[in-house]
């Protein structure tokens, strides 16, 4: 680890100000994923501020328009048991207590859940180029090992993937990140909050510098009724995602009234097809129709050396998730087999 | 750069230090406390070795920056036996039903499975095994360590010990 300055404000508005005030600093919260970065110095602040302490920042409260708003130092954990959270947002609760173990979940927080960084093995080794750590370097993932990249949205500069199981939740639900930074508020809808990589890949978010992530609000509609979220990994249990799918439906009879859907695993961020989702409404919830969906939100899949076997995996996946969603079947998180 | 003072309760005991902000807590029980029950697997918050309580829930000790922790009440498995020296029941169980081989994931095993006690959401072995998760063992003493998590589950009528 280099040597950094620790800065311990006492409200939001000391925060940004010490952020702004040092182009290298980085806030810190659960630290779960810093922390690491920190260690094989893929990170090198010159500052860390910690969040922890801010008021304000670790309660879930009910909004006016019937939803959530999640705290940002709310820890993984406690969203998952919320009770609130159990009832109307299973599939959030679901997608976080697939992810990590109790003790990372335990100190993971909602911000620092938004902002975690990429498991690329390139990125993580200092020793090889990366255009998301070292810009212009080059990606040597698209001609190496790639068994865990991108197969949507990639670019010629890289290839990775977002890691989170809670943020392709938070997608599929419409959720919003709400943002306080030096120039002051602002509310960012969740498909805009992180971007793919295109000719930057080591932009991961919409967050300027200084901004701070201080909640995420949930819309009132949870599909509480009709949702799944499906895991695919290399182990049954604390592994990240080869493709993950939530799905929520909003079911009029045996027909799909709304469809949401979002993957894992597969892109730089969370993936959503919104004209995908709207072909499905008042289509009948079988296994044709949602085969042909899964085709066209896979229209665009590029697979690499290792990863083209992810294509007919998230086909499958799709499937299969909005057959249990439709069924009012979620998948355990406990007993792995699925059904 | 400065050293950061904090003040910490570990296994009982007030303790005043000063630390650099870079200090991780398994580092500073390890290196600094000689508290070395804990310890270090991957550093990386991968295996769960370093699993200590703070504040009553496990957590990675490898992956906490000890300032971020001032005021904190910490134990590490050198603090699940009794002032007198008796055994914590998991660690009793663990000795009935031979859940360890070389040892060493034991001590992030026994604070891990205090934390899943506490916790009180595993009730079924698929369930521990599931909130176990977070603990490597490469012995493979899986299914003995899932035996004591039920046998202390089965001792105390499903509350935690």
């Amino acid at each position: 680890m280099n040597r950094f300055a620790f800065a311990r404000p006492a409200d939001l508005a000391e925060a940004v100000r010490e952020a702004a005030a040092d182009p290298g600093a980085r806030f810190i919260a659960g630290g779960t994923n810093l922390v690491d970065l920190l260690k094989y110095d893929v990170e090198r602040p010159s500052r860390l501020i910690d969040l922890t302490r801010l008021p304000g920042l670790n309660t879930i409260e009910e909004t006016a328009e019937g939803g959530l708003r999640i705290g940002a130092l709310v820890t993984n954990t406690e969203i998952a048991h919320d009770a609130r959270v159990e009832k109307t947002y299973p599939l959030l609760a679901s997608a976080i207590l697939a992810g990590a173990s109790p003790q990372l979940r335990n100190a993971a927080s909602t911000g620092g859940n938004l902002l975690q960084r990429t498991r690329c093995y390139y990125f993580y080794d200092t020793g090889t180029a990366c255009n998301k750590r070292v810009p212009g370097t080059g990606c040597p993932a698209i001609g190496g090992v790639n068994r865990i990249h991108a197969i949507l949205g990639a670019s010629e500069h890289c290839i990775a993937t977002h890691p989170s199981d809670m943020c392709v939740a938070l997608a599929a639900l419409a959720a919003t990140v709400h943002v306080t930074g030096p120039e002051g508020e602002r509310a960012i809808p969740f498909a805009e909050f992180h971007r793919l990589p295109g000719d930057h890949p080591e932009i991961d978010t919409t967050l300027r510098h200084g901004e701070i992530a201080v909640a995420v609000e949930l819309p009132a509609q949870g599909f509480a009724s009709h949702h799944t979220y499906l895991k695919l990994r290399d182990r049954l249990s604390y592994a990240f995602a080869l493709v993950s799918v939530a799905v929520g439906l909003e079911m009029d009879g045996g027909r799909v009234g709304q469809a949401r859907i979002a993957l894992g695993g597969v892109a730089h961020k969370p993936w959503r097809d919104t004209a995908a989702e709207d072909g499905l409404r008042g289509q009948k919830a079988n296994a044709e129709s949602f085969a042909a969906l899964a085709d066209q939100i896979l229209a665009s899949a590029v697979g690499y050396a290792h990863n083209a076997f992810k294509i007919g995996l998230a086909r499958r996946a799709i499937v299969r998730a909005l057959s249990q969603a439709a069924a009012g079947t979620p998948q355990s998180q406990t007993d792995k087999r699925i059904r | 750069m400065d050293q950061i003072p904090v003040s910490l309760t570990i296994n009982g005991e007030r303790r005043r230090m000063e630390v650099a902000p870079w200090t991780t807590l398994l580092d500073l029980l390890r290196e600094r406390l000689d508290l070395t029950g804990t310890k270090k697997g991957c550093d990386h918050g991968q295996c769960g070795a370093c699993t200590v309580l703070i504040d009553g829930k496990r957590i990675n000790s490898c992956l906490t920056l000890v300032v971020m922790k001032d005021g904190a009440d910490i134990v590490t498995v050198e603090g699940l036996a009794s002032a007198d020296g008796a055994l914590h029941p998991i660690q009793d169980a663990f000795i009935e039903f031979d859940a360890f081989q070389c040892g060493y994931c034991t001590p992030g095993q026994l604070c891990s499975a205090v934390g899943l006690l506490k916790e009180g959401r595993a009730r079924t072995p698929d369930e521990i095994r599931e909130l176990m998760s977070g603990n490597l063992c490469r012995c493979g003493a899986y299914p003995n360590i899932i035996a004591a998590i039920e046998h202390v589950q089965r001792q105390s009528g499903g509350a935690a010990p």
